[in-house]
C-alpha cells in the first residue's frame, strides 16, 4: 500500500496513537461522571464502527442490520443478568448466545441474499432489523418491551468495591481517581476494545483482508482468479456481526440496562454510517476518528447548539433549525457534503496527501 | 404437474396468488362480515402502498437508481396536505359537500405539486452527481433521508399532527351486516384510477413506449438517440408525486400523523418492490396488493405477528423467486 509512505498517514496513525493514550489515561485525565461516559462510548463505538467498516469499507456491502447484532450481544447479556442475577456466568454465557443467535441471523441473510441482487442486500438488511427491533419491543415478557430491562452487573464492577486498600482500609487513590468498580469497569470496557480492534486490524492486514479489497474492487475479477466471492462475503459479514455483538454484550455490562434506544435503534444504526463515512471507510484508522468526532459531538455540540439557537431567537426559522434536536440536521448535510467532495472521509483523504518517495 | 402449470399460467399465474391468500385467510377467519371488512382494508393499504412504491421501482428499473430518500416524499406529502387541510378547515367543516371535495382536492393538489417540485430538485442536486456508484447513492439518499426528517421536525414539530377528513369520507356503509368504511373504499377507488392510468401511459403511449424500452435495455434507447436521461427525470418527479399523494391519502387513513411516518412505511415500501420485482408496475401493485391483505389478515388472526408476517412473505417469495414475482425484464 502506498499509504504507508505519506505524511498524511504519519499523521492519522498518530492522532489515533494520541486517542489511544487518552482513552487510556481518560479516567485520570477527565475527573467527571460524564466524561467517563463519554469515553467507554467511544471504546463500544470504535470496535462496532470498525467492525461496521470491515463490511462496508473493506468489502463494499452496505447492511443495516449491524444495530441488530450489537443487540442481540447486548440483550443476551441482560436477560441472563436479569435471570441469574449478576456474576460472570451470566455475562459469558449471554454473550456466547448472543453470538450464536447474531451467527445464525447473518447466515441465513447471508444465504438468502445471495440469491438476489447485491443492492437488494441493503433493503433485506432493513427490513430484518426493523422487525427485530418491532419484535424486542413487543415481547416485553423477555426483553422488557420499550422500557428495557436494569440489571446488576458483576461484583468487580460496583462502585463500593475496592481493589486496592491503603493502610486504613480505605480505597486506595492515586491523583484524586479511586480505585473502586466504576475504575475496573471502565478498564474492563478498554481493554475488550483494544483486544477486538487490534484482532480486526490484524485480520485486515492478513492475506484474507486481501481477497476482501480484491472483491471490492473488481468482483468478477477476483471470482475469474478463483475466489468464491459468495463464501468470503458471508464469511465477512458473519464475523462483523460476531464482533458487533461481543460490542453489545460488553457495553450491556457498563451501562448495566438495555433498551432498544441503547442497542437496537436505527439512530444507531445511522449514527455508524456517519462515523464510517465521516471517519474514512476502508481504514480501521478512519472508524476511531469517525467515532470519536461523533460521540464527542453527541455529547458536546448540543450544548453548543442549544447556546447559537438562544442567541438567534428572533430570527425566523434559524433558531428552530439550530435547536440542540436537530443537530442530526447538519450533520446529514454534512454528510452529503462528504460522500460527494471526500468520499474518503477524512482518513481517507488526510493519508493520501503528502506523499514521500 | 405440467399441465397444472400451464393451466394455472393461462389462467394468470403470480396474479392468483392474492385471490390464495384471501381464500385461505376466508377459511381461517371464518365470519364472512370480518373478512369482508378486512379485505377491503387491505386492499385500500395496498392501493396506497402502490402510490407509495410505484415511483421507487420505476426509478430502479429505468435508471438504476435506488433511493433511499424516497420515504421522505410520502411525509412530506402528509405534512403538506395535512397542512392545507387545516388551513381550509373552513371549507372542511362547512356542510356543503362541493366545498368539502374542493379542499381535499386541494389538499392532494398541493402535495401532488410539491412532490413533482422536490422530485425535480432531489433528481438534479442529490441523485445526478453519483448515477452508476451504488455505494454512494444509498450513502447520499440516507442522508437526504435525514435531512428531510429533520426538516420537517423543524416545520411542523414533533408532537402528533392530527389531520382533517371531509365530512362526506367519515363513517361507514352497512350492508347487512357487513360495514366498509367508506374512506377505505375512497382510497381504494383513487389508487386503481391512478394505476388505470399509468398502466395506459405505460402501455398505450410513446413515452410509455420509451419508458418501457429504458427499463429493459438503457444504452440502446441511448443509442437510438433518445434522451433517457430526461425521460429519467420525468419518471423520477412523477415517482415522487405519487409518492407524496400516496402520503397524503395515508395521512388522511391515520388521521394522526408524526414526522416519522415516512421512515416507518419505507420497510413495508421496500418489502412490497422487492416481492413485486423491481422495474414493473403491475410486480409493485401485486406486492403492494398481498401486503395490504397479509397484514390484515395476520393482524386480526394473530396481532403479535403482524409486521414479521411481511418479512416472512418476503422471504418465502424470494425463496421461490429470487427476482420478485413480476421483475421487468433485463
Amino acid at each position: 500500500m502506498s499509504n504507508k509512505s505519506t505524511t498524511g498517514a504519519l499523521a492519522i496513525k498518530g492522532i489515533v496513537a494520541l486517542i489511544g493514550a487518552l482513552l487510556l489515561f481518560a479516567p485520570f485525565l477527565f475527573q467527571d461522571v460524564r466524561s467517563l461516559e463519554v469515553a467507554a462510548r467511544i471504546c463500544i463505538f470504535i470496535v462496532l464502527v470498525a467492525s461496521f467498516d470491515l463490511l462496508i469499507g473493506y468489502t463494499g456491502i452496505v447492511s443495516f442490520a449491524h444495530t441488530m447484532f450489537f443487540g442481540f450481544g447486548a440483550y443476551g447479556a441482560a436477560i441472563l443478568l436479569k435471570e441469574m442475577g449478576p456474576g460472570w456466568t451470566p455475562v459469558i454465557l449471554g454473550g456466547l448466545a448472543g453470538v450464536a443467535v447474531s451467527l445464525v441471523f447473518a447466515v441465513a441473510i447471508g444465504l438468502l441474499s445471495l440469491r438476489v441482487k447485491a443492492i437488494f442486500f441493503a433493503m433485506i438488511t432493513l427490513a430484518a432489523a426493523s422487525v427485530v427491533l418491532v419484535l424486542a419491543s413487543q415481547l416485553s415478557q423477555f426483553t422488557g418491551g420499550e422500557d428495557g430491562i436494569t440489571y446488576r452487573a458483576p461484583d468487580l464492577f460496583k462502585p463500593a468495591t475496592k481493589i486496592f486498600t491503603d493502610a486504613d482500609g480505605k480505597v486506595l487513590s492515586l491523583w484524586g481517581v479511586k480505585f473502586n468498580g466504576k475504575l475496573a469497569a471502565y478498564y474492563f470496557v478498554f481493554a475488550c476494545s483494544l483486544v477486538l480492534f487490534l484482532l480486526m486490524l490484524r485480520f485486515v492486514a492478513s492475506p484474507l483482508g486481501t481477497v476482501l479489497k480484491a472483491i471490492r474492487e473488481n468482483e468478477a475479477r477476483a471470482e475469474a482468479i478463483g475466489y468464491k466471492v459468495v463464501a468470503y462475503r458471508t464469511f465477512i459479514f458473519c464475523l462483523s456481526a460476531t464482533i458487533a455483538s461481543l460490542a453489545g454484550t460488553v457495553y450491556a455490562v457498563w451501562l448495566k440496562y438495555t433498551g432498544p434506544d441503547t442497542s437496537l435503534s436505527f439512530a444507531i444504526m445511522i449514527d455508524i454510517l456517519l462515523m464510517v463515512v465521516i471517519g474514512g471507510m476502508g481504514t480501521m484508522w478512519g472508524a476511531v476518528i469517525g467515532a470519536v468526532l461523533m460521540v464527542v459531538a453527541q455529547y458536546y455540540l448540543r450544548d453548543l447548539m442549544g447556546v447559537a439557537s438562544e442567541a438567534l431567537t428572533g430570527v425566523p426559522l434559524l433558531p428552530e433549525l439550530l435547536a440542540p434536536d436537530r443537530w442530526l440536521f447538519w450533520l446529514g448535510l454534512i454528510f452529503i457534503l462528504l460522500v460527494y467532495f471526500f468520499p474518503k472521509g477524512i482518513a481517507g483523504t488526510a493519508m493520501e496527501k503528502g506523499a514521500r518517495a | 404437474m405440467s399441465t397444472l402449470t400451464t393451466t394455472l399460467g393461462r389462467i394468470g399465474g403470480v396474479n392468483l396468488l392474492p385471490f390464495a391468500v384471501a381464500a385461505v385467510a376466508f377459511l381461517l377467519i371464518g365470519a364472512p362480515s370480518s373478512w369482508v371488512t378486512l379485505t377491503i382494508a387491505g386492499l385500500a393499504m395496498g392501493m396506497m402502498l402502490f402510490l407509495m412504491a410505484s415511483g421507487l421501482s420505476l426509478v430502479f428499473g429505468l435508471m438504476d437508481v435506488l433511493n433511499f430518500g424516497h420515504s421522505a416524499f410520502v411525509s412530506f406529502g402528509a405534512f403538506v396536505s395535512a397542512t392545507v387541510l387545516a388551513g381550509l378547515g373552513g371549507w372542511l367543516a362547512a356542510d356543503s359537500w362541493a366545498l368539502n371535495a374542493l379542499a381535499l382536492a386541494a389538499a392532494y393538489l398541493a402535495a401532488i405539486s410539491f412532490g413533482l417540485v422536490a422530485g425535480w430538485f432531489f433528481e438534479t442536486v442529490i441523485i445526478r452527481p453519483v448515477y452508476r456508484d451504488h455505494l454512494r447513492q444509498i450513502l447520499i439518499t440516507i442522508g437526504a433521508m435525514i435531512v428531510a426528517e429533520q426538516t420537517i421536525l423543524a416545520f411542523w414539530g414533533g408532537t402528533p399532527f392530527s389531520v382533517g377528513r371531509p365530512h362526506f369520507l367519515e363513517g361507514s356503509w352497512i350492508i347487512g351486516d357487513v360495514s366498509i368504511e367508506i374512506y377505505r373504499a375512497f382510497a381504494f377507488a383513487l389508487g386503481a384510477a391512478v394505476f388505470v392510468m399509468l398502466y395506459l401511459v405505460l402501455n398505450r403511449t410513446r413515452i410509455g413506449l420509451l419508458i418501457r424500452a429504458g427499463v429493459e435495455n438503457r444504452e440502446m434507447v441511448e443509442a437510438l438517440g433518445f434522451r433517457v436521461d430526461r425521460l429519467f427525470i420525468g419518471v423520477f418527479m412523477l415517482g415522487s408525486a405519487l409518492a407524496a399523494l400516496g402520503g397524503a391519502m395515508w395521512a388522511g387513513y391515520e388521521t394522526l400523523i408524526t414526522p416519522h411516518l415516512g421512515s416507518e412505511l419505507m420497510i413495508v415500501v421496500f418489502i412490497v418492490v422487492i416481492i413485486g420485482g423491481l422495474g414493473s408496475i403491475e410486480g409493485t401493485l401485486l406486492g403492494a396488493i398481498l401486503v395490504g391483505l397479509m397484514a390484515n389478515y395476520v393482524g386480526f388472526l394473530a396481532p403479535k405477528l403482524a409486521l414479521a408476517s411481511n418479512m416472512i412473505l418476503m422471504v418465502a417469495i424470494l425463496l421461490w423467486r429470487p427476482n420478485g414475482l413480476r421483475p421487468a425484464v433485463k
